[in-house]
């Protein structure tokens, strides 16, 4: 009997994250990823229209509960997320070296995602004390704004990054309770994949984040059309695209945010305002008894 | 029409492939429907729709705001059908009598102690008359499940013929709470036993139990009534409810009622859904179609 001297590695299948299941897409497309070489690593999911409304419709139907759940939670389970990511640190850098980042550069960029998950996990029960306000109002009432989530959001990531563009977009945007489809980098998607893998493992309630990888030529239109996308996020910088982008979200007047200067590898890449930018502002008049002509308290 | 036919023995109801009941289903859900044909499926649908709403805090105004959604689904989009009817508690008849005048759609009011069945024979009369008086075009029944489960099938079988003697001229539909009679065997054995009573319609469920309509279900029961047409020469009606939400899989069951009865059936007389949420996700596909994009349920006004 010949003796094995080598196995045969395990290759990983990629595939897409929607409503907290790893279906393929359901074209039944792929791409193939090389590494430098030019040696297949991987066959990645090329999705489709179909593929986001399937993730639209799982993202809206977590949004309810993910904005419902009470902010600490919320910060509770970001923090879970960076826990889980420290703990497949290795894992991550493999797979941006293979994806051609130097090893310093793939230790940096998973280092500077996790604590940027910590950063923001920080933020989930402070921003809204932050920026609400009591207004003060010429009649008997209790006049005070309040930030709300503004729904499903729909992002196309960065595409020179693989973990640190995707982190950056999606912290800010469940921080604040809403529920998000990303797309994630056509030539870096290894990260997005296994990213899909830590967050399942890490009580964040299915749908609250969907990822997809694929062409944002092909997707930028669906992204921006949706009737039932409240708000696009644009961190890449083709012309055109945002231009299509900006006329299609017109449609339901979405929010949009280019943030095509944004250089995801800065510290200026994550602040509260990223939180706010996916917010709406709700501003209640509450009456104010005015017995006895007493003046109101604010 | 007086029709000479031989009641067969219900105890004797010809039992019924599972297995070939599950695979015959799981086929209908393969077809592809496209573009202008799915266009034309989807308006089949809504016109096929009985509007429902059946709460315990159903008011007037309720009743009155579904009727006005009835009779006008989507205004943006010119040249949609109305629903087929409404489907309403006893109480709530002359309201929604009221609020369609002038319209073609029908009142259809649920009666003899609906969802469970469980009164006196007497009181099911009088709830079925009392509808009728208020101006129901149908009457949507309820069998007694308890009756038929002991094997009292004569029991169930004069309980459907008085009820539709009392229900005059409006069309009768048999709800059998499939979901309450465990297997297919019985599904079959309860269309048969509708249909040889006098039913117009059988129906799935009330929407109270679940699991309300299913393909399977829907399909022994489509399968009654094609062996009773052969039998008798009398058409008689189909309608799933409760459960059928999303207009794909509404298509699939206009697919498997065509495939089984033929396109006879493909109109509002002889097939019906008993739905609330599924007129709106067709209305957002016809509308998909009509604007090229993926709609939003802000749009859509709720029933």
């Amino acid at each position: 009997m010949a003796k094995i001297t080598s196995r045969i590695e395990i290759q990983k299948t990629y595939k897409v994250f929607i409503g907290g299941q790893f279906p393929r897409t359901e074209s039944g497309r792929y791409y193939p990823l090389n590494d430098k070489k030019g040696n297949v690593i991987a066959n990645i999911c090329l999705c489709s229209r179909k593929d986001f409304r399937n993730a639209e419709v799982a993202a809206r139907g977590a949004q309810g509960g993910w904005a419902a759940r009470s902010a600490f939670n919320r910060g509770q389970i970001l923090y879970r997320i960076a826990e889980m990511l420290e703990g497949r640190k290795e894992q991550f850098v493999a797979e941006l070296i293979a994806q051609g980042s130097s090893t310093a550069a793939a230790r940096q960029e998973v280092e500077r995602s996790i604590d940027r998950m910590v950063y923001y996990s920080g933020w989930c029960d402070k921003f809204q004390q932050v920026y609400s306000a009591v207004n003060p109002v010429a009649s008997s009432h209790f006049n005070f704004s309040v930030p709300e989530p503004t729904g499903v959001v729909a992002i196309i990531a960065d595409e020179n990054t693989s973990l640190l563009g995707l982190v950056t977009a999606i912290a800010p945007v469940i921080a604040g309770g809403n529920t998000c489809v990303v797309l994630a980098s056509e030539t870096r998607p290894l990260c997005a994949v296994t990213f899909a893998e830590v967050l399942n493992t890490s009580d964040l309630p299915a749908g609250v984040v969907n990822i997809l990888t694929g062409s944002s030529a092909e997707l930028h239109a669906h992204f921006s059309n949706h009737m039932d996308v409240n708000a696009v996020l644009y961190y890449r910088n083709d012309k055109a695209e945002i231009k299509a982008i900006q006329e299609n979200a017109s449609l339901n007047v979405k929010r949009v945010f280019i943030y095509n200067k944004t250089d995801v590898n800065s510290e200026k890449a994550q602040s509260p305002y990223f939180i706010m930018d996916v917010q709406e502002i709700k501003t209640t008049w509450h009456p104010v008894e005015n017995i006895g002509a007493a003046k109101a308290g604010y | 029409m007086a029709l000479k036919t031989i009641i067969p023995d219900f105890r004797k109801t010809s039992p019924v492939d599972q297995v070939g009941i599950e695979e015959r289903v799981a086929r209908f859900t393969t077809r592809s429907i496209k573009k202008s044909s799915k266009m034309q499926g989807l308006k089949m649908v809504l016109s096929m729709i009985d509007l429902t709403t059946l709460e315990g805090k159903d008011t007037e105004g309720k009743v009155k705001q579904m009727c006005y959604k009835a009779a006008h689904l989507h205004d943006v989009i010119p040249g949609l059908p109305s629903v087929a009817a409404v489907c309403v508690y006893p109480s709530m008849v002359k309201a929604a009598k009221d609020a369609l005048k002038g319209t073609d759609i029908k009142v259809a009011s649920v009666s003899t102690a609906f969802p469970s069945g469980q009164s006196t024979p007497e009181i099911k009369i009088l709830d079925t008359k009392f509808a009728v008086e208020h101006g129901a075009d149908e009457i949507d029944m309820v069998i007694s499940r308890g009756e038929f489960l002991k094997g009292n099938y004569n029991f169930v079988f004069e309980e459907i013929a008085a009820i539709k003697e009392a229900c005059g001229k409006a069309r009768l539909k048999v709800i059998f709470e499939t979901g309450e009679l465990s297997t297919l065997d019985n599904v079959r054995k309860a269309s048969d036993i509708a249909m040889y009573a006098g039913a117009d319609f059988i129906k799935t469920s009330t929407g109270k139990i679940s699991p309300a309509a299913t393909m399977p279900v829907t399909l022994v029961m489509l399968e009654a009534i094609r062996d009773y047409y052969y039998a008798t020469g009398r058409m008689v009606g189909m309608k799933p409810a409760g459960g059928i939400s999303t207009s794909k899989l509404a298509l699939q069951y206009l697919i498997m009622v065509h495939e089984t009865l033929g396109a006879a059936w493909l109109s509002n007389e002889w097939f019906r859904f008993g739905a609330s949420s599924l007129a709106n996700d067709v209305l957002m596909q016809i509308a998909k179609e009509t604007h090229g994009v993926y709609q939003s349920p802000d749009y859509f006004s709720k029933d």
